[in-house]
């Protein structure tokens, strides 16, 4: 339907401003009128509970992961590491190649079923990102930024809290993002390994080809991707001062 | 006042210790700008960052104002003196107000005092404190940025400077205009400053003194004019090039070999009169004053000769003047465009200041030849 709504459009007139809105409101009419919305509200409770249980796993696992990823990216980054980094670096690239799903099903394997091996297979599956990117940030601020810092008589926690880390702070920003985002995209799987979350409504509403079912599991899901991307683009772009800030 | 004590630098690299500074010993003083000059991998910026000590010495010590600085811990040394790169360095994650602050800050003064001298040295280099403070380096041209990067290694008024290459990254047109306003800046603040750079002409237009470097070792610690005038040997001859003594002109201004007491006539005098003064004078021409003292012509002893009235009926444009600040190398090149042997210079106001020949400019190039050769009797 919104595929029409935007083919109609005259060439050359101002599109974006009306087609998204037209569509929206074609795709509500059309699941409003199919009756999914009734479906859909037969399961609020269930929504309300496994909604909360899932935002418990991605904001712990992800924080988790930022207070563990950004400090070792930083300590990695010293010179007094550098013979080490390089090795850390590629064992942590060969980590980030193996799937998600295979993350937590080892971490089950490790941990059991459960809170806490979802906790620690979406913690891994988070981390990697950030600590790649704080490590990279840092390494990439330029030497001169730092040499003039050294030589203007600051001690080396001041030119990596003054210095280094706000010049790298976009690029670990983006990192975090990442990291989220993966960690949300996976966290439905968690259900899998008895994490409990989302994926609850999702997998049993395949296994039971309940339409309803599955997408009360799926759109919160959705929601919470966009949620948290558009909260961390908006912490990019306000915390990051402006003169390191590429989207301001 | 900076002084070097047998100062020595040797790296240990995988393929043996490589000797970067030699023994270095020489002495800075006070108020004065000295220019560690060379080749790359002579030295000079080893020396440099060992009075900093972002590179600390093999052996050897340094004095500032009769202090030995390694009785100072690193940070409190650093802190109290100036230091600019040639890739200026300003943090882009601070305002220019942060970047200037930096060093006061981390001496612990108010954040009101530390702006406030953000803003007086903003103005110092002619940029405008409210325009400019609150900006991010990025948002600055090249020019304004390393301004700015010499504005902030004087913040907290350190009486030493070291500067490594500071205008090296500017284009030629500016580097000329900030070399300039820099200097004017040093006649007012009388920094005891250490500038690295590896052009000749630089050192020879910023240094007081110029110590020309190689493979880690003094050739030549001296004067500009002495190290274009009597190279100590084949390399530095070599190095500050076979046009050397054209260097020279630089080093010397108008003002200072202009003969102001040249004849000069006002419009009204009789042609008569100007014969005498230029007579008098040993001179071949004499120049035409208007009522302000500007000059406005000229009159040779040809034009006067035989001839009556007054300056104004027989007088002839000039050909140029130039200002009396301006150098030798201005006066030489106009001399060359003009075809002629002297030229008339003029004050600030535009008013007479005298007349410089090419008989006086080359008698004061080989001025210090003579002497030499003299002594050498």
């Amino acid at each position: 339907m919104s595929m029409s709504a935007g083919t109609a459009t005259p060439v050359g007139a101002p599109r974006r401003g009306w087609v998204l809105p037209v569509a929206m409101l074609a795709l509500g009419l059309l699941i409003g009128l199919s009756g999914i919305v009734g479906q859909i509200a037969l399961y609020w409770d269930d929504i309300v509970y496994l909604s909360q249980e899932h935002v418990v796993l991605v904001a712990s696992s992800g924080g988790a992961a930022i207070l563990v990823g950004v400090p070792v990216g930083i300590l990695l980054s010293r010179p007094s590491m550098q013979r080490v980094a390089e090795t850390v670096m590629q064992i942590f690239n060969i980590g980030t190649t193996i799937p998600t799903l295979a993350v937590l099903a080892l971490s089950m394997t490790l941990l059991g079923i459960g809170f806490a091996p979802a906790f620690f297979g979406l913690f891994v599956a988070s981390l990697l990102p950030i600590v790649r990117n704080t490590y990279a940030g840092l390494l990439a601020v330029p030497g001169h930024y730092k040499e003039a810092a050294h030589g203007m008589g600051m001690t080396p926690v001041q030119i990596l809290t003054r210095v280094e880390l706000p010049n790298a702070l976009y690029v670990i920003f983006s990192g975090i993002r990442t990291a989220l985002a993966i960690n949300v995209g996976t966290t439905p799987l968690a259900f899998l390994i008895g994490g409990g979350g989302l994926g609850a409504l999702i997998f049993t509403g395949i296994d039971l080809m309940d339409t309803g079912m599955l997408l009360a599991g799926a759109i919160p899901t959705a929601a919470l991707a966009v949620l948290v991307d558009f909260l961390m683009g908006q912490a990019q772009l306000r915390l990051i001062p402006r003169g390191v800030n590429p989207l301001r | 006042m900076i002084r070097l004590e047998e100062l020595t630098k040797v790296f240990e690299t995988p393929s043996g210790p490589v000797v970067a500074a030699d023994k270095v010993s020489m002495e800075v003083p006070t108020g004065e700008i000295c220019v560690l000059l060379g080749p790359s991998g002579c030295g000079k910026t080893t020396v440099l960052k060992m009075v900093n000590r972002l590179v600390s010495p093999t052996s050897g010590k340094i004095f500032i104002d009769g202090k030995d600085t390694s009785t100072l811990n690193d940070v409190e040394l650093r802190r109290s003196i100036g230091y600019v790169i040639q890739q200026i360095g300003l943090f882009p994650n601070m305002t220019i107000e942060e970047n200037i602050c930096v060093v006061p800050r981390l001496l612990g003064w108010e954040k009101a005092k530390a702006r406030a001298r953000a803003a007086e040295l903003l103005d110092l280099v002619g940029l405008d404190a409210k325009l400019y403070l609150n900006r991010y380096p990025k948002e600055l041209s090249g020019g304004q940025q390393q301004r700015v990067g010499v504005i902030r290694a004087l913040a907290a008024d350190p009486p030493v400077m070291l500067m490594d290459e500071p205008f090296g990254a500017i284009d030629p047109i500016n580097r000329e205009v900030i070399q300039d306003e820099f200097l004017k800046m040093q006649s007012e603040i009388k920094k005891t400053i250490m500038f690295v750079s590896h052009d000749i002409d630089e050192a020879v237009k910023m240094g007081d003194k110029v110590a020309i470097f190689r493979a880690g070792k003094i050739e030549q610690y001296d004067s500009p004019d002495k190290v274009l005038a009597h190279p100590a040997n084949a390399f530095i001859a070599d190095f500050v090039g076979a046009d050397r003594t054209l260097k020279r002109l630089r080093l010397v201004t108008v003002e200072a070999v202009s003969d102001p007491a040249w004849p000069a006539v006002s419009r009204h005098a009789s042609i008569r009169d100007a014969l005498m003064a230029m007579r008098e004078r040993k001179a071949d021409v004499a120049i035409m004053l208007d009522a302000d003292q500007r000059p406005t012509g000229y009159l040779s002893e040809e034009m006067a000769e035989g001839a009556s009235g007054v300056a104004r009926d027989v007088a002839r444009p000039l050909p140029a003047t130039v200002p009396a600040r301006a150098d030798l190398r201005a006066v030489v090149s106009e001399m060359f465009a003009h075809d002629v042997m002297w030229l008339t210079c003029v004050d600030d106001n535009g008013r007479f200041a005298g007349v410089v020949t090419q008989a006086v400019v080359t008698a004061v190039l080989g001025e210090t030849y003579r002497r030499q050769g003299m002594a050498a009797q």
